[in-house]
C-alpha cells in the first residue's frame, strides 16, 4: 500500500519559515480499513491527557487512583486551556503514532474525526453504559461503536433577568416569541435603558455553530438527518436561521453580538445589558458575584432554552468523553482509568470543584451538588434534551461551512432561503 | 613557475575554504533544503477524504494528483476563492502596511536623530511597540476593537471592528503599522547617523533649503539602508499570521496565505497545505528579486560596495560618505540578523 510519507515533515509557511517544521506523519500503513483488533489487555503505568485544569482537583482525583493502584500509575499530562490547541496536540501526537497519550479528553466534536481515523480504539461492545447521562454517551458514539467513557458534560441555558421580568408581570418564556414579547413590555421601563433583548454567541467561531444548530434544534429541524445526509435546506433549518436573523432585524439582538464570544456576552449580561443570555453555566458563578464585578447578582435566574415556533428549546452538548489510544500501552489499565474517573467519587469531586455538570444521572439529586449549583435541576432538563453537532469526520471543514454561510446572513444579505441552499450544497459536498 | 604555484596554493587554500564552510553548508541543507523539497514532495499529493458508508472510517492513504493541488486555485470554485482571497489580502497588508510604516518611520527617524532633550525616552518610547509579542499586541488591540472599546469611545463611533469588512482590514493595519513603523525607524535612524554633518553644512552653505537637503542628500544616503529595511519588512508582511489570527481570529477578511496553509494543514490536508505554502515562498522570492534588481536592495552587506562607489561617485557624493553607508548597511545586517 502507499508508503508512509508523511512521517516525515510538511514545510510550511514562506522564506524564513520554509525551514518551520510540523510533524504531521500519515496515518497509516496497515492501509486496511478494518477496525484495529480492540484488544484492552496488558496492565502498567499509563498517561491521561486533557486540558489545563485551573482548580488542581484532577491531581487530587488521579492522585486517588495512584494510590490503589501503584503498579498502574496515571501521570498527568496537561494540554493548552484552548480547545483547538489541544485538538493539534492529540492529533500530532497519533500522526507519529506516539503512546504518549494513553487516555485522552475528548471534545464531543472530535469524536468522528479521532474514530473515523482509527486513532480511537472502539470500547468493547459489553461496556456498561446505563449510569451515564444517555445523550453524554451519545455524544461519544459513532457509527454506532462507543469510543469513550463520558467524564464531563455541558448545556447552554437561558439567563434571565427575574427582577425585570417580575416587575412586568410575566412568566419565564418558552418560546423565542415570548421573550420578544416580555422585552416589548419592559423596554419601555426607566429599568431596561441601554438595554437589549438578547443575545448569544454570534461572532464568527465555533460558538456560532452551537448557537445556530441549537436555533435550528429547538425550531424542531436538523441539519443532519438520522442517515448522516445534510438537510441545511430543510424548514426546520430555515425556521431556526429566520428566526436569529428576525432578532436581528428587530433590534432584539444587539449588533455588537455579532462580534459576542461566550465572554464578551457574559460581561454584556452581567454590566446589565441583556435582559436574556444564552449561555454556559460557568456564567452563573461569575454573575452571582457580590463584589462590584456584577450588576445582575441576584437579579437574575436559570431556565431552559426557549423553542422556537411550536419547537422544544434545545441546546448544544459540549463535554469531554475519554477515550482509550490506538497507540496506547497498558490498555486495560487505560480503561479501567476511564471507568473510574466516571465513578462517583472523581465525579462528585470533579463537579464540585468547578461547578461543572457530572455524567452520572444519580448526581443530579445529589444536595451538595444543589447546594452549589442551584441550577442543577434545570440543567439536568437542558442535558435530557440536548442536542448535538455534525457528528461527521471532517467537522472542521463543516463548521467552518456553517460559519461561513450563517455569519453573512445574520447581517441580513443573502436572505435565509439563499444562505442554506448555499450551506446545503457545500455540505453536500463535504459528505461525498 | 612561481605564478602557477601560486594559483595552486591558492586553488588549495580556496579548497580548505570549502571544506571549513561544509559542516554549515550541511546543516543549512538539512533545515533549510531537506523541508522545502519534502514540501514540494507532498505538494503534489492529495490524502482521501471521503469515509466508508458501513464503518463510517477514512479510506487510508494518499494519491498522486501532481500539479493538482497548484491548478486546484484556478479551477476549483472553492480552493480558488480561498487562495485568492487570502493572496489579495496578503498583497493589500503588504502594499499598504508597508507603505505607511515607511513614511512613518522615516519621520521617526528624522525626529530621533535630532539632538534633542529627553531623546532617549523618546527612543525609548517608539521602540515600545517593536517590543512587544505580536500575539500580545493582537490580543491588546482586540480589546481597543471591542464594540464597546476604547476605539469606539474615542472615536465616539460605533463600529464593529472585528467583523467581516473593511473595518476588519483597516483594524489589522492599524495594529500592524503601529507595531511595525518603528522597525523602518530604528533602522533608517542607523543610516542616517552614518551620514556625515558637513555633508549638510556644505548644502547649507550652497544655499539648500531644508526640503532640497532631505530629497537630494538625506535621502539618496541613506537609501542602502531604508531599502534593506523595507525589503525585511515587507517578507514579514507577506508570511504575517498571528496579528490577524490574534485579532479576528479566521475572519475572511484578515485571512493570509500563512493563515490559509495553517488552516489546511490543521484539516490534516497537507498536500493543499504545501501547494499554498510554496505559492507563498515563490511570491515571496519574486518580491525579492524585485527589490535586489529593480531597487538594488543591498541585503548581502558590503560585497556591492565597489559598485555603488561608482554609482555614487559619479551623482558627486563625497567618498567618504561611501564608507558610512557600507557600514550603515552592515548595521542594519547586524541588526535585522538580531531582531528576526
Amino acid at each position: 500500500m502507499s508508503v508512509s510519507r508523511r512521517t516525515f515533515l510538511a514545510g510550511l509557511g514562506g522564506l524564513g519559515s520554509a525551514a518551520v517544521l510540523s510533524a504531521c506523519g500519515s496515518s497509516s500503513d496497515s492501509g486496511s480499513s478494518a477496525s484495529p483488533s480492540a484488544d484492552f489487555s496488558g496492565k502498567g503505568p499509563i498517561t491521561f491527557a486533557m486540558g489545563k485544569d485551573t482548580t488542581g482537583t484532577l491531581q487530587k482525583i488521579i492522585d486517588g487512583w495512584n494510590k490503589d493502584h501503584p503498579d498502574e500509575k496515571v501521570t498527568f499530562t496537561e494540554l493548552s486551556e484552548s480547545a483547538d490547541d489541544q485538538r493539534t496536540s492529540m492529533i500530532q501526537n497519533f500522526q507519529v503514532k506516539s503512546s504518549a497519550y494513553s487516555v485522552l479528553a475528548v471534545d464531543p466534536i472530535w469524536t468522528a474525526e479521532f474514530a473515523s481515523h482509527q486513532w480511537l480504539l472502539p470500547l468493547p461492545a459489553d461496556t456498561d453504559t446505563s449510569a451515564y447521562l444517555k445523550s453524554s454517551v451519545d455524544a461519544a458514539t459513532y457509527f454506532k461503536k462507543l469510543y469513550g467513557i463520558p467524564f464531563v458534560t455541558n448545556a447552554q441555558l437561558l439567563f434571565y433577568r427575574k427582577d425585570l421580568l417580575d416587575a412586568a408581570g410575566v412568566g419565564v418564556p418558552t418560546t423565542w416569541d415570548e421573550m420578544w414579547a416580555a422585552w416589548d413590555k419592559v423596554k419601555g421601563t426607566s429599568a431596561a435603558k441601554g438595554m437589549s433583548a438578547y443575545s448569544g454567541q454570534f461572532a464568527k467561531y465555533e460558538g456560532l455553530t452551537v448557537n445556530f444548530s441549537s436555533a435550528v434544534a429547538s425550531a424542531g429541524g436538523k441539519l443532519f438527518d438520522d442517515a448522516g445526509k445534510p438537510t441545511a435546506d430543510s424548514d426546520g433549518a430555515k425556521a431556526g436561521l429566520q428566526a436569529i436573523v428576525d432578532g436581528f432585524a428587530k433590534g432584539y439582538i444587539p449588533k455588537e453580538a455579532l462580534t459576542y464570544k461566550e465572554e464578551e456576552s457574559r460581561q454584556a449580561f452581567q454590566d446589565g445589558k441583556l435582559m436574556f443570555l444564552q449561555n454556559w453555566p460557568y456564567v452563573w458563578a461569575k454573575a452571582v458575584a457580590t463584589d462590584g464585578s456584577s450588576k445582575v447578582a441576584g437579579k437574575f435566574n436559570v431556565a431552559p432554552v426557549p423553542g422556537i415556533g411550536s419547537g422544544t428549546g434545545t441546546t448544544i452538548l459540549g463535554g469531554y468523553h475519554l477515550g482509550v489510544s490506538a497507540y496506547a500501552k497498558n490498555k486495560a489499565s487505560a480503561l479501567a482509568f476511564a471507568k473510574y474517573m466516571a465513578s462517583a467519587g472523581p465525579q462528585k469531586a470533579w463537579a464540585i470543584s468547578g461547578s461543572r455538570a457530572p455524567i452520572l444521572t444519580s448526581l443530579y439529586e445529589d444536595a451538595d451538588l444543589i447546594k452549589q449549583m442551584p441550577y442543577t435541576p434545570t440543567l439536568k432538563k437542558a442535558l435530557d434534551n440536548a442536542g448535538t453537532r455534525p457528528k461527521v469526520h471532517n467537522y472542521g471543514d463543516v463548521t467552518q461551512a456553517i460559519q461561513n454561510a450563517v455569519y453573512p446572513a445574520l447581517g441580513g444579505s443573502p436572505a435565509v432561503d439563499a444562505a442554506l441552499q448555499g450551506l446545503q450544497t457545500k455540505l453536500e459536498a463535504l459528505a461525498s | 613557475m612561481s605564478r602557477a604555484k601560486l594559483s595552486s596554493e591558492e586553488r588549495k587554500e580556496e579548497r580548505f575554504a570549502y571544506l571549513l564552510l561544509l559542516p554549515t553548508l550541511f546543516v543549512l541543507a538539512l533545515v533549510v533544503g531537506f523541508p522545502l523539497i519534502l514540501s514540494l514532495w507532498q505538494s503534489l499529493f492529495r490524502g482521501a477524504s471521503g469515509v466508508d458508508p458501513n464503518t463510517g472510517l477514512v479510506e487510508k492513504g494518499d494519491t498522486f494528483v501532481g500539479l493538482g493541488n497548484y491548478t486546484a486555485v484556478f479551477t476549483a470554485a472553492d480552493a480558488s476563492g480561498q487562495f485568492w482571497n487570502a493572496f489579495w489580502n496578503t498583497t493589500f497588508f503588504t502594499v499598504i502596511g508597508v507603505t505607511i510604516e515607511t513614511v512613518l518611520g522615516v519621520l521617526m527617524a528624522l525626529i530621533m536623530v535630532r539632538g534633542m532633550r529627553g531623546l532617549g525616552w523618546v527612543r525609548a518610547g517608539i521602540l515600545v511597540p517593536w517590543a512587544i509579542p505580536t500575539i500580545v499586541s493582537a490580543l491588546m488591540w482586540k480589546l481597543i476593537f471591542n464594540a464597546d472599546g476604547v476605539a469606539n469611545s474615542l472615536l465616539g463611533t460605533q463600529i464593529l471592528w472585528t467583523t467581516e469588512g473593511w473595518q476588519a482590514k483597516a483594524a489589522v493595519l492599524i495594529a500592524d503599522i503601529w507595531k511595525t513603523a518603528p522597525y523602518i525607524g530604528l533602522l533608517t535612524l542607523a543610516g542616517l547617523q552614518t551620514i556625515d554633518t558637513q555633508v549638510y553644512e556644505a548644502a547649507k552653505v550652497d544655499g539648500s533649503s531644508p526640503w532640497q537637503s532631505f530629497w537630494r542628500i538625506t535621502l539618496p544616503l541613506v537609501k542602502p539602508v531604508l531599502v534593506v529595511a523595507v525589503l525585511f519588512r515587507t517578507l514579514d508582511a507577506m508570511r504575517m499570521f498571528d496579528l490577524p489570527y490574534g485579532l479576528l481570529g479566521m475572519l475572511d477578511s484578515g485571512k493570509t496565505l500563512s493563515m490559509l496553509s495553517w488552516y489546511q494543514a490543521g484539516q490534516s490536508r497537507f498536500g493543499e497545505a504545501a501547494a499554498y505554502s510554496l505559492y507563498l515562498f515563490a511570491y515571496i522570492c519574486l518580491i525579492v528579486l524585485v527589490f535586489v534588481r529593480v531597487l538594488g536592495a543591498d541585503i548581502m552587506g558590503t560585497q556591492k560596495v565597489e559598485r555603488k562607489k561608482t554609482k555614487r561617485s559619479r551623482k558627486g557624493i563625497g567618498r567618504g560618505d561611501d564608507a558610512g553607508s557600507a557600514a550603515a548597511a552592515e548595521k542594519v545586517g547586524a541588526v535585522t540578523g538580531g531582531a528576526s
